[in-house]
């Protein structure tokens, strides 16, 4: 047997109102973000210039190193340290890393001189600043599994740094299995999870316009819908 | 003043480094801001293919 939850029409025809969490959650996900919003087929045409680019391009760069990063994973060091194939894995997986920062570096360049806050855009923002600070550190322990003196010598100078912090006691770079564990599973989800939220954010507010677009341009009323003069449309 | 030097500072393979007074950076390193900046200023100058189509 199973007991329907029809939403409730409110009285003066507006949005209906739900009344179990599940639909609340849906209703809250489809105003928030439309699957047209969610999914767009066009972009306004500001948007067409290389410097929109860099963001896409990190993303990219991302999946290519998540991927890479899991083939290395399941073949393992003695693998990619030996065979011709795996070092070559394991090069593109660092070259992509390269450029997964460079191209993040200038999309941070480009969103910073538009001031890509405006807008109601602050997460987006702030979720952008907190994906490049956790690349960094993923990045970090990366490089202290070269398990080479090279590695060696970048966990040394790094430790005095963490002790001095208070934190190197639990985050111990001299520990090879602790900071294997950080690289292949924590914080790859972190950067992707703060990359999906980011990219998500974005499709909610639209791709910030440039500071000459003028603000009665039609395109900014389509890519950024007022919730005011949304309203007004309704009725 | 510029002043490029091989430096021994106990790494497997230090590079080489450029130094300008206090400011001291790795040849690599240099080169990859260099190509930070020149994408940059390429990506507001070279117009993006197909832009007068789109809407």
């Amino acid at each position: 047997m199973t007991v329907d939850h029809e939403p409730v029409s409110t009285a003066d025809g507006g949005e209906p109102r739900f009344s179990t969490w599940t639909g609340k959650a849906r209703g809250w996900a489809l105003r928030r973000l439309p699957p047209d919003k969610l999914l767009p087929e066009g972009q306004p045409s500001y948007v067409s210039s290389w410097i929109y680019v860099f963001g896409m391009g990190a993303v990219a760069a991302l999946v290519y190193i998540i991927g890479s990063g899991i083939v290395l994973a399941l073949n393992g060091p003695t693998w990619f340290h030996v065979s011709s194939l795996g070092r070559f894995i394991n090069s593109t997986h660092l070259w992509s890393v390269e450029l997964f920062f460079m191209f993040m570096v200038i999309h941070l360049w480009g969103k910073f001189w538009m001031a890509a806050w405006r807008g109601g855009r602050v997460l987006t923002w702030i979720t952008g600043m907190l994906a490049f600070v956790v690349s960094i550190v993923t990045a970090f322990t990366g490089y202290l599994l070269q398990t080479n003196f090279d590695s060696q010598w970048i966990a040394f100078q790094a430790k005095d740094a963490l002790n001095a912090v208070g934190i190197g006691a639990w985050f111990n770079v001299a520990d090879l299995g602790q900071i294997l564990m950080w690289h292949i599973t924590l914080l790859p989800l972190a950067v992707a999870v703060v990359v999906a939220l980011h990219v998500v954010l974005v499709r909610m507010h639209g791709v910030v316009p440039p500071l000459e677009a003028a603000a009665s341009d039609a395109q900014l009323s389509s890519a950024t819908p007022n919730p005011a003069t949304e309203s007004e449309h309704r009725k | 003043m510029l002043g490029i030097q091989q430096t021994d500072a106990g790494m497997p393979d230090p590079g080489i480094y450029f130094q300008w007074g206090d400011f001291l950076i790795q040849f690599g390193n240099l080169v990859v801001i260099a190509t930070m900046v020149v994408l940059f200023i390429l990506a507001l100058v070279i117009p993006f293919p197909g832009r007068r189509s789109r809407k």
